[in-house]
């Protein structure tokens, strides 16, 4: 049994919240530059352009690229051979989440109670997906995720009729039907089968896949494929503008499912699409 | 619409009639001045007092309102990142305010129906800034006073003094909309695009 203090992930989950927010990939920054060569429309390109410096200027200055430095969601992958000392792992993300909103000089966005809607003050609780895996290691993600887009996503219960065409259907729906409001161009999670909460989890576990990885399956990756296409000939282009590029990835995770059942969810996400691992 | 290769427009706020009907639909503007914060719960609370007939904490009139929740400024920064958040969050409050004297708003994403009623009738305009462009438009940001609504943290009205801030008319008063013009422009319809 190998044992992890609470304290290393708190300053683990403390410094992911920071970098996620201040430093955006690089394989983000290399979709924005292609997107640059092969966006038409002029208002498009100064909108990426500014996307570009924008991005240099938070990672060089350690400030959040975007304001809506978003709910903190963190994928944890537990080894079940480790052993978590000194308190509870939910504790520990949430003081790290406590710790890196107020150090880094994030916002905080959330509202205790949906109705109510009283601030945090912290950007806690953080909303922790854990899956328990096999070795000693512990493999921390955080998400931030901003509402812009989020407010976007959706969820349908499809028949299974309506196979692969209705489900390409709704997912260019979605993107059609968000417009300008996610700050395209978008990075498109998609969740097909599982169950009704399954898909939505799948859709936003496929947007922490890097841009440019397709789905190990080639009939997945061809319907990637063939998604970004139809997504980028709607023309919304970037900050919808009008342009070429609306989405810069659409990334699909599956799951099986039941017989009388195809759920499907699109998780959008805008171009600051953030997301860092460590691995303890 | 125009497509935006001339040399963007400035514009000094408050803005003045004259400015509002000189602008289209497509055109690069740099704003100069002072503008205000507002965000979700803040717009309540103006809706709120314009309800109860009590005086707002800044005067509407000619301005010009940021939907943004700046991030909190680190030490030796005027405002923390500062980008626009989608709008159609304010349309059930923004034809109110443009009725009492708001010229423009700034923000990203599309607007209702009522509001670019409200924007033709009353005469005022519509801007988009980049959405998560915040880094770059604290850049533009020389001063930052909070205004009312200390305990709405991030939804807070600042006024802030901003130098060259880049923004595009989205809606101007003669019903043009970037958003609509630019996906008849650029759409593609193919068989499988249904």
């Amino acid at each position: 049994m190998r044992e992890i203090h609470v304290s290393e992930i708190i300053e683990a989950v403390r410094a992911l919240c920071i970098e996620a927010n201040c430093s955006i990939g690089d394989d983000v920054m290399g979709a924005l530059d292609t997107a640059l060569e092969i966006e038409e429309s002029e208002q498009g390109r100064e909108a990426i352009r500014q996307v570009i410096e924008n991005n240099r200027i938070a990672r060089d200055a350690l400030i959040p690229s975007c304001q809506d430095t978003g709910l903190a969601v963190v994928f944890v992958e537990l080894g079940q051979e480790v052993h978590i000392a000194g308190g509870l792992l939910y504790d520990a993300i949430n003081e790290g989440v406590r710790r890196g909103y107020s150090e880094g000089y994030l916002r905080k966005s959330v509202v205790r109670d949906p109705l109510r809607r009283e601030n945090t003050g912290d950007n806690t609780p953080a909303f922790i997906h854990l899956s328990l895996v096999p070795g000693d290691r512990l493999t921390i993600m955080v998400a931030p995720k901003g509402a812009g887009s989020e407010n976007m996503s959706r969820v349908a219960m499809l028949s299974p009729s309506a196979g692969e065409d209705g489900v390409k259907d709704f997912v260019v729906e979605t993107v059609r039907l968000a417009g300008p409001n996610p700050c395209p161009p978008v990075v498109v999670g998609v969740g097909i089968g599982g169950a009704f909460e399954v898909a939505a989890f799948l859709a936003k576990r496929a947007l922490l896949r890097p841009l440019g990885e397709k789905n190990r399956e080639p009939f997945y990756a061809r319907m990637e494929d063939e998604l970004l296409g139809m997504i980028n000939d709607l023309g919304i282009g970037p900050q919808g503008f009008g342009g070429r590029v609306t989405a810069l990835g659409v990334h699909i995770e599956v799951m099986p499912c039941h017989i009388a059942s195809l759920p499907v969810a699109v998780n959008l996400n805008c171009h600051a699409s953030r997301h860092k691992t460590i691995v303890l | 619409m125009r497509i935006g290769a001339e040399d963007p427009i400035k514009l000094t706020t408050p803005l003045d009639d004259a400015d509002v009907v000189s602008l289209r639909s497509g055109d690069r503007v740099r704003i100069h001045g002072f503008i205000y914060t507002a965000r979700d719960a803040a717009h309540a609370r103006l809706i709120e007092l314009i309800r109860e007939g009590g005086p707002l904490p800044f005067s509407l009139e000619g301005q010009v309102i940021y939907y943004a929740g700046p991030a909190p400024a680190r030490p030796g920064m005027a405002v923390g990142p500062c980008g626009p958040t989608t709008s159609y969050r304010m349309d059930a409050y923004a034809p109110a305010l443009i009725e009492h004297g708001l010229r423009g708003m700034i923000g990203k994403g599309s607007r209702g129906e009522a509001v670019k009623e409200a924007m033709r009738r009353h005469r005022a305009v519509y801007f988009a800034a980049v959405g998560g462009a915040a880094a770059l438009l604290s850049r533009r940001v020389r001063a930052c006073e909070l205004v009312a609504y200390e305990d709405l943290g991030p939804e807070a009205i600042y006024r802030l003094q901003v130098e060259d801030f880049p923004v595009v008319v989205i809606n101007d008063i003669y019903g043009g909309d970037l958003y609509e013009a630019g996906l008849q422009h650029y759409r593609r319809d193919r068989r499988d695009n249904r």
